[in-house]
Parts: C-alpha cells; structure tokens; sequence
C-alpha cells in the first residue's frame, strides 16, 4: 500500500486504469439499466416500480461506501501520513455526495408509488439525508482548509480528516435504522450469503452495483489526478516566482 | 386504500436522474483533469 504513496507511480498506474474503470463501468451500467427497463420483470409486490431500485440501491451503497473510503483515507492521513490519502478524501467527496443525493431523490420517487408519501421522517431516511450534510460540510471545509491553512495545497490541514473519522459514526447508524427503529423501510433484502429476491432481480441489482461501482472509482481517480496536477502546476509556478523575485534581488 | 398511479413517469424520472446525473458527474470530472493536467504539462515547458 505504501509503495503507491508516491505520486508518480500512482499517476502512472491511474493513467491506464481511469478510462479503463470508466468505459467499463458506463458499458456495464448501460446494459444492465437498459435490460432493466425493457426486460426486467415486475415484481409481485411492487409493480414496475421496483425497476428503480436498479439505481436507488447502488447509490446508496456507494454514498455510504464513499464515507467509508473517506473515513479510512482520513484515518491512514492522520496515522500514516500518506500522501495521497489526503487527496484520495477530497476526490471521494464530490462523487459521494452524488450517490447520496441520486439516492434520496430516487428513493422520494420510488416512495410516492410504493407508499403513498414522497418523504416520511424515519430512521433510514433522515439519517441518509444527514449523510448528504455530512458530505456538503466535508467539501466545504476541504475547500477552506486547503485555501487558509495549507497555501492552496491539499492535504495540509487536518482539520477535514478529523471530520471524516467522526462523520463515519452514520455509516452504522444508516445500516441499522431500519432494524433499530420502526420504519417504513423495508429491512435489507441482502445480507452474507443470502437473499431475499428473486434471482433476476439479485444479478441484475449486483451487475448494475458493480457498473456504478467501476464508474465511481474512474472518477475519484480522475479527480485525484485533477487535484495532484494543480498542486504541482502550483509549486512549479510558486518556484518560479521565487526564482525570479531571487535573481531580481541579486541584479539590483 | 391503494392509489392507482401510473409508475412510468416515477421510473422515467429516476433512470433519467442516474444517467444523466452519473454522465454529468463522469464528463465533469474527466474534463477538469484533461484541463489540470494539460495546464501542468504547459507549465513545465515554460
């Protein structure tokens, strides 16, 4: 694991593996969703409504998987100083946010039909929601963290990473709600090693987990390789700036 | 009492959010690193 603590080897393993994971992730999500729309079948309960969980599950799968990313990035930054693991935080953010949002939106438009609400305050939905914040709040405090303590550099304040550790309490606080408290929500359908669906409802739900999945690690490597740019184009332009302001002093 | 709403326009309105919300996501971020790293490139000429 250390040895990609080293920028330029992880640029040159990311170089191949960004579009890699993203050209695959968009093929496998779009047959799959495809399949899903035209062929799937109803289910016995839930009508065709339950075509949406094709997108509403991996989504909330990745918002929490992405805290959880987040989560052990800020633990091997604080721990460890690694490197990269700064900026692997700060690429997990925006992407995270993104689930988390697609999943309370796609889970309002599955709820109207299916219970008769667009949104109720119980336990799985609202601690979702506080998810979301928890994720808006990392952003914005990165983003004032790199801008004021750490000259436009990520990764040198560790003030977000702190947050990161303490946010993930709702990780287990989500993935309990609906056996903790009474919900609208059903409890999961998916647990180790068993299941309660219908076999063409589990393979479509895991290939369309893992389209998304590939999607969304192509994206935190795009955007950790976005922010490793700036911060080199902003030394490099920095050194030069001194190099210059140096060989002034010296004329004069 | 069951209400007998028509659940296409549901699905519809979430596939169109997820494609299009992930496809936004997906060309937003390799955009801004094609733009990042070509800015880096150009700096280390100069």
């Amino acid at each position: 694991m250390h040895g990609f603590a080293n920028p330029a080897r992880f640029l040159r393993l990311a170089r191949w593996l960004t579009p890699l994971l993203l050209v695959s992730g968009l093929a496998i999500t779009g047959i799959t969703l495809v399949w899903a729309l035209l062929s799937a079948p109803a289910e016995r309960l839930q009508g065709d409504s339950a075509k949406i969980l094709f997108v509403h599950v991996p989504a909330a799968w990745l918002g929490m998987g992405g805290w959880s990313a987040l989560a052990i990035a800020s633990l091997t930054e604080l721990v460890w100083r690694h490197p990269l693991a700064a900026i692997g935080a700060r690429a997990v953010a925006i992407p995270g946010a993104f689930f988390a949002a697609l999943c309370l939106a796609t889970g309002s438009l599955w709820g109207r039909p299916a219970w008769g609400a667009w949104w109720v305050w119980d336990g799985r939905l609202t601690s979702m929601l506080v998810l979301l914040f928890l994720y808006l709040a990392y952003i914005a405090l990165a983003e004032a963290a790199d801008r004021d303590g750490g000259n436009g550099r990520a990764g040198q304040s560790r003030i977000p990473a702190i947050f990161g550790l303490v946010g993930a309490i709702n990780i287990p606080i989500i993935h309990y709600s609906v056996l903790w408290w009474n919900s609208l929500h059903q409890p999961p359908s998916i647990a180790m090693g068993k299941s309660a669906m219908a076999p063409v409802f589990l393979y479509g739900l895991l290939a369309a987990s893992l389209g998304f999945s590939l999607i969304f690690g192509g994206v935190v490597l795009a955007r950790m390789r976005t922010i490793l740019a700036n911060a080199q184009t902003e030394a490099r332009l920095r050194r030069k700036a001194l190099q210059e302001d140096f060989g002034e002093r010296e004329d004069a | 009492m069951r209400e007998g709403l028509d659940h296409w326009p549901f699905i519809a309105a979430s596939f169109a959010l997820g494609i299009g919300g992930t496809l936004g996501l997906v060309a937003q971020s390799w955009l801004a690193m094609c733009r990042a790293e070509a800015r880096r490139d150009k700096s280390r000429q100069k």
